[in-house]
């Protein structure tokens, strides 16, 4: 095969990744030379919740478990690594009941950053291991308490967090460049994963719990390996997003943001990459327009009190007409490929929309 | 430690967390949706109560009424809107459905009204308070239970002696059957969205009742209470969930006496640990109730 047939067939298969990176890495290179600082500060806003939203694609739209813990991890990524990068100085200042031998320990913002993802790995990984037996409501309901629990500990906890107040003091590591080689690393990985032997099995199990398990899948083990490698990576996109806004409190990681995640990933269709990835850009300009209208609004003098809240109400309506609309997603559950035309007929029932096409 | 104060004081807190929870099931029970908007209905009564009682003319029972019964057609109004073209879709998108309708009803306060918390007027007999030999005992507490008392012989009645009861009880057992013999799925899902409604409504004047203020976040905590009593009770019955909410009244108050002060700020932490605990070894909850995965289809 010649070099030209070669690259043509590559992009064929893959053509879903270079649909969705050739646009990412190009539109990152257009900004970081003529974007103004808002807007390059929007973009990186958007890789750094396109990481931690393709994190939770990789659990929640791969097995079908609404991941209300996701949050939480991210929480656990940011707080560990800032604890980790922070200087003993700052420390002392930032939390002042913090343990001596937390505020000695000092990284570079790299390694802290990735450790901060393993911290919250093996939280999950020592949590997830009963709680991935459960099924359906049972399941949805344990993942909700244990972010519950999560966020208590993290409220009351003072020795580490600093309570309920602001955790501040973290470098600002986190710039464009940084966050648009996370986003493409992770979009590689969420797409490796989701067309691997595990995703699949994992799929699987999503689709028909019974039938994935009469050939033979471990629904538990599946499951309990996507949710800590979604831990890992949304602890490293907390890491991320920490070193971005340098100060944060507990409030952060709560049901808020659990809500603006899953519309980003809903929204899009969270049994796919592209859909994870079309929501999340849809969210986040739609979410910059609306604030922008927001505080126009405000400064216009237009009414005599102030508009707050119309970001989140507008939000919440086109959430529910989406998921009238297209229930599994703008995008759906299977991946745009190249031609777009391609694409068969599916129906719209849910997340497990991966129709098998005979070969 | 355990007198009669504390006996009065469990069994009021008891009785409304059972009336929250109840109407937490209700809907769960048919389909099998945790409705994360519930607390945006007490919520809403909340409001109309402070809306309304700024009129002094106007009784505080006729504010009352008004403010369950505004509970009750705002959640089927949510009904009719929202879960209604969503509801034969996947499980995952009725939850998050639920959960923009919270986040939407939430905003709708925040700017039509305040982001910050308002009085509401009650009656003078809600901070009075009666002594019965050495215990001292809040009115509104007994209120509570003879409310509890009525509603629950009032529940019992309509789900064992109606038709529209009987349907909904079927309806929570085997769905799919009971449209085979010719109950209309939307009127036993609207009635189970009105039912929800009017008992958040009630919860909702004892709620605000406690702090006479009502602020746009006020339905965060009686839902996550709902919530555990519910999965502890077994949420596959009105027995469990109405059982539930008596063993986390119980609970609760333990938990605040037994555990030493600088805990104290960790209670609801231990709470879910329990339920975690709790759900990993029995998924069915105290109560067994017809135990079903079925989902409206």
């Amino acid at each position: 095969m010649r070099l030209p047939e070669k690259i043509s067939a590559l992009l064929k298969r893959r053509s879903t990744l270079f649909l969705l990176l050739v646009p990412l890495i190009a539109v990152g290179f257009v900004l970081q030379a003529v974007g103004t600082p808002l807007i390059l500060n929007i973009y990186t806003y958007f890789c750094v919740n396109l990481m931690i939203v393709l994190a939770l694609q990789m659990f929640m739209g791969n097995s079908g478990i609404l991941a209300w813990t996701h949050v939480a991890w991210v929480g656990i990524g940011a707080y560990a690594s800032g604890i980790l990068s922070m200087a003993p100085m700052v420390k002392s200042l930032g939390v002042p009941n913090m343990y001596p031998h937390l505020v000695e320990l000092q990284l570079p913002v790299v390694p802290a950053i990735l450790l901060g993802g393993v911290v919250a790995a093996i939280v999950a990984a020592i949590i997830g291991w009963p709680l991935m037996r459960l099924s359906n409501a049972v399941g949805v309901i344990t993942l909700f308490a244990t972010l519950i629990v999560v966020h208590v500990v993290m409220t009351q906890w003072d020795n580490v967090t600093n309570g309920p107040r602001t955790f501040f003091g973290l470098q600002e590591f986190t710039r464009l460049p940084q966050a648009l080689v996370g986003a493409i690393l992770v979009l590689l990985l969420a797409h490796w994963y989701r067309e691997s032997s595990l995703g699949l099995r994992l799929r699987a199990a999503r689709d028909d719990r019974f039938a994935a398990m009469a050939i033979g899948v471990s629904v538990v083990q599946v499951r309990y390996v996507a949710f800590v490698l979604s831990a890992l990576i949304a602890g490293i996109g907390g890491g991320v997003w920490a070193h971005f806004i340098t100060s944060f409190s507990p409030k952060a990681f709560y049901i808020t943001e659990t809500f603006l995640l899953l519309t980003m990933l809903v929204i899009g269709g969270q049994g796919s990459i592209s859909g994870a990835f079309t929501g999340t850009a849809l969210v986040t300009v739609a979410r910059e327009v609306l604030r922008q209208v927001e505080s126009g609004m405000n400064n216009s003098g237009m009414f005599s009190f102030e508009v707050y809240g119309l970001t989140e109400l507008v939000m919440a309506v086109l959430m529910v007409i989406v998921l009238i609309w297209r229930p599994s997603g703008i995008i759906g559950g299977q991946e745009i490929t190249w031609p777009l035309l391609k694409r068969k007929n599916r129906p719209d029932d849910g997340p497990g929309t991966d129709v098998v096409e005979p070969a | 430690m355990i007198d009669l104060e504390f006996i009065i004081n469990t069994v009021s807190l008891g009785s409304l967390y059972a009336l929250l929870s109840l109407g937490l099931v209700f809907v769960y029970g048919i389909l099998k949706l945790v409705n994360f908007a519930y607390g945006e209905y007490i919520m809403v009564a909340g409001y109309a109560m402070h809306v309304i009682g700024q009129n002094r003319g106007i009784p505080w029972y006729v504010t009352m009424a008004i403010a369950v019964l505004l509970a009750a057609a705002v959640s089927y109004a949510t009904e009719l809107v929202a879960f209604r073209p969503v509801r034969t879709k996947s499980l995952t998108a009725l939850i998050v459905t639920s959960f923009a309708v919270s986040v939407f009803l939430q905003n709708v306060v925040l700017i039509t009204i305040s982001p910050r918390s308002r009085a509401v007027p009650l009656p003078a007999f809600f901070s009075q308070t009666l002594t019965l030999g050495t215990a001292t005992i809040p009115v509104r507490n007994l209120v509570i239970i003879g409310t509890t008392i009525v509603l629950l012989i009032g529940l019992t009645f309509v789900m064992k002696k109606t038709v529209l009861g009987i349907a909904m009880r079927a309806a929570a057992d085997k769905f799919t059957t009971t449209r085979l013999m010719g109950v209309p799925a939307n009127l036993v899902i609207s009635a189970t969205f009105i039912i929800s409604g009017l008992l958040a409504g009630v919860v909702a004047i004892f709620w605000v009742g406690r702090s006479a203020s009502v602020d746009p976040l006020i339905g965060a905590a009686p839902l996550l209470i709902a919530f555990i009593a519910t999965v502890m009770g077994g949420m596959h019955s009105l027995v469990g969930a109405v059982i539930g909410g008596f063993v986390y009244g119980l609970l609760f108050n333990i938990l605040s006496i037994m555990l030493p002060a600088t805990m104290i700020s960790y209670r609801d932490a231990f709470m879910f640990m329990i339920v975690i605990l709790f759900l990993l070894f029995r998924p069915e909850g105290i109560w067994r109730g017809g135990y079903t995965e079925e989902r409206v289809g």
